[in-house]
């Protein structure tokens, strides 16, 4: 029998793997609501509210990004737009190649994995180096991150230390703190000798230019700490209008992505060292990444450009907790990215319109996302686009003569009346793959078809 | 969830949307919705024309064959009486998904028409009519099962606050009460591992918690979750909540 993709993959998926996806989503959930409700009255107000304020910011690009822009440039920044992956890849490259840097340290950035941007830059003489402690796992690994926060969720300690060990960091020691200390060991070294620090934004405020880092390492200070450049790479739609917007977004943004009041290092960068300061990058670089967002922005799943990356979507989805990010085949995975991802993929959207159908429509995303977007919505449009466009469908029944049926209540009257066949012929001689697909790990019912109509029949005389 | 405005219900009148698996399967969960309007002094009134709300095709993401049967059944209820739906995901999809699907269709204001005065039935007792306890007498320990289409809607509270309210019901808390079945409509049936694991875990914590019996709003999850575990070789006893309603007035004398 054929069945979606995402089904497939998750009969091939390790069990250990889909506890340690499973265990991790589930603690991370349980702990952010549990912060959010004990120190908000109405954390469903603070939602909407940064639901509204990030709809405004999208809707309003073609002002705040130039206004962004000015401000950038006033700062001392140099600012680039890229309309898509190559375009941004290319501006990368020559910022390095001007400057005769081969070495390049790299704080996460979703963009930058969008963009395939390590291998690029690696094909072109650069060493590229993830110093995000998970993102350096997935490197060493020749791995894909599985979660947009939490890249190495599916792996556990076991199978980390055996590819520290044989990345040469060290004999085998799954003991977290050993680990960590290795990674560090190595990399201090690494951020000396590097030309050039690559950082992301979870934020670019349109009135005063000022970027955005979040994270719990202090991986992107010491990126900008020792290097002389500075490049950021953000998508268009991480604009904010105001300042005084961070406050709603980074106390939602910590609290939803990994549950604390706030990541242990908020960085606000507001162009290159000054006149006068000791250290920090001589050079700033913005490229504003577009790569498909405007098309987005034309569709009628807009709101999915609110999105802050915060991950409580896949942590909550109980799709995801059971089939781990990999089998979203993107960058971005779990609800978010089963809409984002076919919707940014742009002409080859067809390869990855069975991504929306991977969801029982449960609505769980939707309670959680920090920015209220109505996720299981834009996943029924993309169905609805995937159906007009063509896009297969295994395993799911026709629905053409179900309407016809269901639209001709004598024709409907007649089939309540010959489904109790179901009762008496074996199942195997049904030709109905859906028929085959329930029944292969659960019963059906008795068959009661007309049942109720008769009952009022007889109650009416 | 409700992404519109509804009127409060008007006269003693209703019609009721039994929903294609009442119709199919669980014709006692249609007739005991009956005799609990019936008892709170309403008449009812069955369209014959009925079938079904249309959702398969529309989480199928076939739009154009979902409006079909949406369409349908906009003709079939018309009028202006209250449609009392016994399914949370049923009524939702009249008064929500459908609204989707018509967005850019001329007949819009019709289906509209239609969502604006579509009730799920606790949603309707305890908001509609007012109704917040229960009589009778229901001797159990009762797993409640919210089903993810009273997500944003008052129908999940409602159900609980009328089981509470009956004399000899016990509703037991279980784990991760928030999560999927792993029902999904379609989702079932094209997602068949996934769904299956879903539901068994929710099994497992709804064993866990050791009810007496399993209860939805809807007849979905219960028919997904009862042929999990009975395939399994471990039937769990399930009722829709109206039929609780039903069985405590039964059991009291009231009916």
């Amino acid at each position: 029998m054929k069945f979606q993709p995402i089904d497939q993959f998750a009969t091939t998926l390790a069990p250990e793997k889909r506890q340690s996806v499973y265990g991790g989503t589930k603690a991370t959930h349980e702990k952010r609501t549990k912060l959010l409700a004990a120190q908000f009255a109405e954390p469903d107000h603070l939602r909407r509210l940064a639901g509204e304020i990030k709809q405004h910011a999208i809707e309003n690009l073609d002002t705040l990004l130039p206004l962004a822009e000015e401000r950038l440039k006033a700062g001392g920044a140099q600012v680039h737009w890229a309309v898509d992956a190559e375009a941004a890849r290319r501006q990368v490259l020559a910022i390095l190649q001007r400057r005769g840097a081969t070495r390049l340290v790299k704080a996460k950035t979703m963009v930058s994995e969008e963009i395939e941007l390590a291998p690029f830059l690696e094909s072109h003489g650069i060493e590229c180096l993830e110093t995000d402690l998970g993102e350096f796992i997935i490197q060493i690994d020749h791995d894909h991150p599985s979660h947009i926060v939490r890249p190495i969720i599916h792996k556990n300690r076991r199978e980390i230390a055996v590819s520290f060990e044989k990345n040469g960091l060290g004999a085998y020691n799954d003991e977290p703190e050993v680990i960590t200390r290795r990674a560090r060991e190595f990399m201090r070294k690494k951020y000396l000798a590097a030309d050039v620090g690559m950082t992301g934004a979870n934020f670019v405020v349109a009135e005063s230019g000022r970027l955005v880092v979040v994270t719990n390492e202090g991986n992107s200070r010491f990126s900008l700490a020792a290097t002389k450049c500075h490049i950021a790479l953000v998508g268009i739609e991480k604009i904010v209008p105001r300042d005084r917007d961070l406050a709603l977004f980074l106390n939602l943004l910590a609290r939803s992505a990994t549950a604390q009041q706030l990541t242990v290092y908020t960085e606000f960068i507001q162009g290159p060292k000054a006149a006068g300061q000791p250290d920090g990058p001589e050079e700033m670089h913005v490229i504003f990444v577009d790569n498909g967002r405007t098309e987005v922005l034309a569709s009628e799943c807009r709101e999915i450009l609110r999105c802050i990356r915060c991950g409580a979507c896949m942590n909550v989805c109980p799709v995801y907790r059971q089939v781990s990010g990999h089998a979203y085949r993107s960058v971005y995975p779990g609800p978010v990215g089963a809409v984002l991802s076919p919707l940014l993929a742009g002409e080859h959207f067809l390869d990855k319109a069975d991504l929306p159908k991977a969801s029982s429509l449960c609505g769980a995303c939707n309670e959680v996302c920090p920015v209220n977007i109505p996720i299981s919505d834009l996943l029924l449009r993309l169905r609805d686009k995937g159906k007009r466009e063509g896009a297969p469908s295994p395993g799911l029944p026709p629905m053409g003569p179900w309407a016809l049926l269901a639209s001709q209540p004598l024709v409907w009257k007649a089939a309540l009346f010959c489904g109790r066949m179901l009762d008496h012929v074996p199942g195997a001689l049904i030709p109905v793959p859906a028929f085959h697909a329930w029944t292969g790990c659960r019963t059906l019912p008795k068959w009661r078809g007309g049942e109720f109509r008769k009952w009022l029949r007889v109650r009416k005389k | 969830m409700m992404t519109i405005e509804r009127k409060p219900p008007l006269g003693k009148k209703v019609q009721l949307m039994a929903t294609c698996l009442c119709d199919a399967f669980y014709d006692d969960a249609a007739v005991a919705t009956v005799q609990v309007l019936e008892h709170l002094g309403l008449t009812v009134e069955f369209p014959q024309a009925q079938t079904c709300c249309g959702q398969p095709a529309f989480n199928a993401g076939d739009w154009a064959a979902s409006r079909r049967v949406a369409r349908h059944m906009v003709r079939t209820f018309k009028g202006e009486l209250p449609v009392i739906v016994p399914s949370s995901s049923c009524a939702a999809m009249v008064f929500h998904g459908s609204l989707l699907a018509f967005e850019h269709e001329p007949d819009l204001p019709a289906v509209e028409q239609l969502a604006r005065r579509t009730w799920e039935l606790a949603d309707f007792i305890v908001h509609g009519l007012g109704v917040t306890t229960w009589p009778g007498r229901f001797d159990a320990a009762i797993a409640f099962h919210r089903s993810c289409h009273t997500r944003g809607s008052n129908s999940a509270e409602a159900a609980a606050t009328l089981m509470r309210s009956i004399p000899g019901v016990n509703l037991v808390e279980f784990g991760e009460a928030e999560q999927c079945c792993g029902f999904g409509g379609t989702f079932s049936v094209s997602f068949p591992h996934i769904s299956e694991a879903m539901g068994r875990l929710k099994l497992q914590h709804l064993r866990a918690a050791q009810p007496q019996v399993l209860v939805g709003v809807d007849t979905s999850c219960l028919m997904h979750l009862s042929g999990l575990a009975e395939k399994e070789g471990q039937p769990v006893k399930h009722l829709h909540v109206v039929q609780v309603l039903r069985d405590a007035l039964k059991n009291g004398g009231l009916l």
